[in-house]
Order: structure tokens, then C-alpha cells, then sequence
């Protein structure tokens, strides 16, 4: 096509005038951490005032999160446009009740996060940066949910993957460096993956942008390729979201860090892998995913019922929380399986119940150690009856990470079951239950034996810090309350589910001036 | 040129994957960063091959085809900084472990 000319009209190109004010909301969950991490790696010697800065900009994050998704429920998505150009050129942000709902949850994990760090963090964790990793973390966290463009995407997972790094090997004992070791290698291996898949996206397609991609992926002449880029998406996200054979990096590393981080890794990072697949599998990758639905759905499957049984086998604290983790993950990817609306409203309402409650239970872990003698199920004893209030909050969290009334689990259970028998695949309900009863029985024997049995006359039972109980509490505030009227969760996951399977008002935010193009 | 680079990218990944399923975390490292470059070069090409031509536009030529894809370059040099950052990283990490056990394995112990 040498020979034609083409004139290029490059006003068209560009946005003329400014952009809404209440559209800039949409970058101040980013920018606000970004902001905030380098401010206190200047103040890196003013250690006093770190965890104050950090919660008071989490605070701001999570009032900002939470009023985007006010505005996503009431009106529908909205979208924002970096540099002044329009959409398929600039980088666009766009917020969707699933993006928002996640953004939410894990800043408000975070921060509730941060108020467990101010008794477990001391003045070594703060010298090295923790307030600074975990803000540059959060930037990342939030940026991942919130970007509407696929290569920035991957930008946003390097940027929490680095901090996660500086995270994990904190007191940089021997056992860190090893599990981050690990960590490191599959986790690159991943975002290698997703590198390569983006770069043959760009190929295929000529855009990034998520919604170009959504409208351009019906009309595309030669689909070939797609089958490939959606294998390649799904092997890198699996990995991220630690599903079954690629899962190893997670028991090899979660149990290592400090136990704040542990639990923010825990509550938050697993659920970005699901998040990142929910965006590229329904809402790009939809006719591939139905193709690569018995794969996913045997995944799933193997992942809750070997990660339950690791919890099982295991009798440290930690590692069997990092077990559980995964067998959630399992869960989930059985809602990613079905693809229907009812398996992904229970995929998008599980991940967020269980942001909060995995966050909790390393967070319990922590306490139950501290007040015993380690995280060692062998030594653990006698907490029943010298600290009931503590027994107390584990045995409802342990209602909670079983998924039995009165907590929040159960519901998006129900509606994943319920999605898997309407589908056929009653073997994939009969998984999630039996992983469940698995699950039960991992917690009840940490219930039996931490707390039931008689404590060793040698080991005594140290004074539980009054901060961990009340952060146990203000994590379980929100389980029992969803537990007990999950109505509006219910009402929230849906529709974040419908905005997946029609993406056609996430198109019309990102491009309001064409419905084609 | 296509098969050129083709076979450039083949040797690279192949070379990469293979150290990187080596036990040493030196030969892992270095299969790291040839997979990293494999895919900046995959990147590169997927805007088409095109030799002697700007990515950016001038004012007085108007016509597409008289310029290569700038967006594969803007990719490939995000990818490039963040791969250079985590290999610095990374390559800190295996030197503490290094110090902390004593040997190279990637499991800190040799078997």
C-alpha cells in the first residue's frame, strides 16, 4: 500500500477538551500509594510517623474505592484516558463493578492489614521499607483491577510482583531468601508468559486495549491464533492465581515472611491471577474458554481437593494456611469453568469473601503463635480455656474458611454448587463439597488440638496483644454481616458477572462515540 | 530476515528454557534473561518487520506506510527496563542465598 497516500488527521487522535473531574477518581487508588511510597522512602529515618502516613493513605484509598463502586452499581462503568488521547492510543483506566469490588476489598484488607503491622513490625521492618513495599504494593494491587489496557496490565503485575519481593525477604533470614527464591523464578516465569501472550495479542489484533479487544474479537478474520493466546493467557494466570501443577511456588514461600505480609500475600495476590483471568477468559478469550472447559474444570477441581488435602497433612500453622489458600483458588476456578453467570458471580463473590477471610486466618495464625509457643500444631495447647475470646474468633473463622453458616463462605458455595448442577457437571459441585469437608476438618483438628487439648505443663501461654484480637474482630465484622444478609454481595457479584458476559456498557464507557468502531 | 530472526528467537528461548530447568541459580538466572530476550525480540517483530523507517511521525509525510510501528518499541523498552530491574534484583537474592547456605542450588542444599 505504498502508493496510496493517506492523510492523517491527527486531531482526531486526541481528546479536546478536559476531562471530567469526577473521572479522575479512577487513577487516585494508584497514584495516592505511588505517592506515599516514595514520600516515605524520604522520610526513610523518620520511622514514627511511617505506619500513620501508610493508613491514613490506605484510609483515603479505600473511601476512594468505595466511591467508585457507589458509582459503578448506580451508573454503570466509566472509563479515563491517559496523555490526552483517545482510547485505542492512551492507556485507559476503566472501572467495572468487578474491577471496583476487588480494588475495594484488598485496600480495605490492607489497611486493616496495616493496623496489625503496627505491633508486628518493628523498628528492623520499618528501617528496611515495609510501609514503603507495601504501599508500592498496593499501587500495583490497585492498578491491576482497575487498568483497561492489557500490556499495562502486565506492568501492574511486575510492579506488585517487585515490591511482593522486597515484602517477602524482610528480616532476610535464611528460610525468606530461600521460599523467595522460589517464589521469584516461577513467578518470572509467569509474567514471561503473559509478556509473550501480549506481544502476539498486539500481533493478532493491532490494539491492547481491553475493550478495542472485546469489540474486535468477534469480527476477527483469522481466529486461529486465539486458541494459542488464550492457552498461554490461561497457563500464565493459573500460575499467578497458584492452580494445581503450577502451584508450587506458594507452599514454598507463603510461610516464610512476617505474618502481616504473609497475610496480605494470602488475602490479596492469588486473587489477582483469578482477576486477571476473568477479564482476559470471558471477556476477550469467551469462545476459547468454552473450548478449554473441561481442562479448567479438572484444574479446578485437582486444586481444591490436593490443597485441601495439604492442609490436612500439614501441622504448621502457616503452611496449612497456605494450603487452604490454594484450595480456594480451586473454588473459584470451578465458577471460571462453567463461565455461566451464576459460576462466575459465585467466582467473583468467593475471591472477595475470601480476600478477607484467608487475610484473617494468617492474621489468626499469628495471634494463636504468639499467645502459644510457635506455629508448631504439636506444641499448641490449652488455648481454650486460658484465652476464650480468642477460641472464640477462630472457631467462627473456621465456620468462615470451611464455608459454614453463619459466615460469609457458604453463600458463594451455594451459588457456585447451584451454578455446577444447572450446568450438568454435578461431579464439580460433588468436588466443591467434599473440599469443603476436607477443609473442615483440616481447621477442626487445628480446633481439637490448639485449643481443646490440655496445655503442656512446660509451654506457658503468653498475653495475646489486645491489637490482634481487635483486628480479628474488625475482620470478622464484615463475614458474620455478609454471612447473615448477603443480599447485596449477592446482588454486587452479579452484576459484575453480567458486565463480564456482555461487555457491551464496558465498550460504550471506554468508546462513548461509536458502538463499532 | 523474517527466518533470521525466527531462528534467533527459537535458539534464544530454547537456550533459556534449557538453563532454566538447570539446578544452579547462576544457569537460571542466565536462562531468565534469554527467554526475557527471546520475547523482547518476539515483541519487536509483532509490528512487522520493516528496515530504515522512523517510528515517529513528521508533519510533511503523511503516509503509514512510510513508517514502522511505534508501539512494539514502546513495549519492548517497558519490557526491557522491568526485566533489567528484576534480573538486578533477582540476582541480589540469589547472592544473599548464596552467602546464607553456601552453595548454588537452587534449593540451598545439594542433594
Amino acid at each position: 500500500m505504498a502508493g496510496e497516500s493517506y492523510q492523517v488527521d491527527r486531531a482526531q487522535a486526541m481528546i479536546a477538551g478536559p476531562v471530567a473531574s469526577a473521572d479522575w477518581l479512577i487513577v487516585v487508588p494508584v497514584v495516592l500509594p505511588i505517592v506515599c511510597g516514595a514520600l516515605l522512602l524520604m522520610f526513610r529515618h523518620r520511622m514514627r510517623i511511617h505506619a500513620f502516613m501508610a493508613l491514613a493513605a490506605l484510609a483515603l484509598v479505600t473511601a476512594a474505592n468505595a466511591s467508585m463502586l457507589r458509582r459503578v452499581l448506580a451508573d454503570g462503568p466509566f472509563s479515563m484516558t491517559m496523555g490526552g488521547w483517545l482510547p485505542p492510543f492512551g492507556i485507559s483506566f476503566t472501572a467495572d463493578v468487578l474491577g471496583v469490588s476487588f480494588a475495594l476489598v484488598g485496600s480495605a484488607v490492607a489497611f486493616i492489614c496495616c493496623l496489625y503491622s503496627l505491633g508486628d513490625i518493628d523498628r528492623t521492618g520499618r528501617r528496611y521499607g515495609f510501609y514503603a513495599f507495601l504501599m508500592l504494593m498496593m499501587a500495583g494491587v490497585n492498578g491491576a483491577f482497575l487498568t483497561g489496557d492489557m500490556f499495562n496490565l502486565y506492568v501492574w503485575f511486575e510492579v506488585f510482583l517487585i515490591s511482593s519481593f522486597g515484602l517477602l525477604i524482610l528480616g532476610s533470614d535464611k528460610a525468606q531468601i530461600d521460599g523467595a527464591v522460589k517464589y521469584a523464578i516461577l513467578n518470572l516465569v509467569a509474567t514471561t508468559l503473559f509478556l509473550i501472550a501480549t506481544g502476539y495479542v498486539y500481533g493478532t489484533f493491532g490494539t491492547l486495549n481491553m475493550a478495542d479487544l472485546a469489540r474486535k474479537v468477534d469480527g476477527l478474520s483469522d481466529t486461529a491464533p486465539l486458541m494459542t493466546l488464550s492457552a498461554l493467557y490461561l497457563l500464565a494466570f493459573c500460575m499467578k492465581a497458584a492452580a494445581f501443577p503450577v502451584n508450587f511456588w506458594l507452599p514454598a514461600s507463603y510461610h516464610t515472611p512476617r505474618i502481616v505480609t504473609a497475610a496480605l500475600f494470602g488475602g490479596l495476590l492469588t486473587k489477582i491471577g483469578i482477576y486477571a483471568l476473568m477479564r482476559s477468559m470471558i471477556l476477550i478469550f469467551a469462545v476459547e474458554r468454552a473450548a478449554y472447559s473441561m481442562p479448567i474444570a479438572i484444574v479446578a477441581g485437582a486444586t481444591m481437593i490436593l490443597g485441601a488435602l495439604g492442609a490436612l497433612a500439614q501441622s504448621d500453622l502457616r503452611r496449612m494456611a497456605g494450603f487452604l489458600v490454594i484450595s480456594g483458588v480451586g473454588v473459584m476456578l470451578s465458577g471460571l469453568a462453567l463461565g455461566s453467570e451464576g459460576g462466575l458471580a459465585g467466582m467473583a463473590f468467593y475471591a472477595l469473601n475470601s480476600m478477607v477471610v484467608m487475610t484473617a486466618l494468617y492474621i489468626l495464625a499469628g495471634t494463636m503463635g504468639a499467645a502459644g509457643a510457635g506455629f508448631s500444631l504439636h506444641d499448641l495447647g490449652g488455648l481454650y480455656r486460658a484465652r476464650p475470646l480468642l477460641a472464640a474468633i477462630a472457631f467462627l473463622l473456621i465456620l468462615a474458611a470451611a464455608a459454614l453458616p453463619p459466615a460469609s463462605g457458604l453463600w458463594p458455595k451455594i451459588v457456585l454448587v447451584q451454578a455446577s448442577l444447572a450446568e450438568g457437571a454435578g461431579w464439580l459441585a460433588g468436588a466443591i463439597l467434599v473440599s469443603g469437608f476436607l477443609t473442615t476438618l483440616a481447621l477442626g483438628r487445628v480446633f481439637l488440638l490448639a485449643f481443646w487439648r490440655p496445655a503442656s505443663a512446660s509451654l506457658p501461654i503468653a498475653r495475646v496483644p489486645s491489637l490482634s484480637l481487635a483486628v480479628l474482630l474488625l475482620l470478622l465484622v464484615p463475614v458474620l454481616l455478609v454471612g447473615l444478609y448477603p443480599e447485596p454481595v449477592i446482588a454486587m457479584s452479579g452484576s459484575a458477572a453480567k458486565g463480564l458476559l456482555d461487555p457491551s456498557a464496558y465498550i460504550q464507557a471506554v468508546f462513548p462515540q461509536a458502538g463499532g468502531g | 530476515m523474517e527466518l533470521v530472526l525466527a531462528i534467533g528467537i527459537g535458539v534464544l528461548a530454547g537456550s533459556g528454557v534449557f538453563l532454566l530447568l538447570r539446578p544452579r541459580t547462576f544457569q537460571v538466572i542466565i536462562g531468565l534473561s534469554l527467554l526475557s530476550y527471546a520475547v523482547n525480540l518476539f515483541i519487536f517483530s509483532m509490528g512487522r518487520i520493516r528496515l530504515n523507517a522512523a517510528p515517529v511521525l513528521d508533519p510533511a509525510a503523511n503516509d503509514p506506510a512510510l513508517y514502522t510501528d511505534p508501539v512494539p518499541q514502546a513495549l519492548v523498552l517497558t519490557a526491557i527496563v522491568i526485566g533489567f530491574a528484576m534480573t538486578a534484583l533477582f540476582l541480589v537474592v540469589l547472592l544473599a542465598s548464596r552467602g546464607f547456605t553456601g552453595t548454588d542450588h537452587v534449593d540451598g542444599r545439594e542433594r
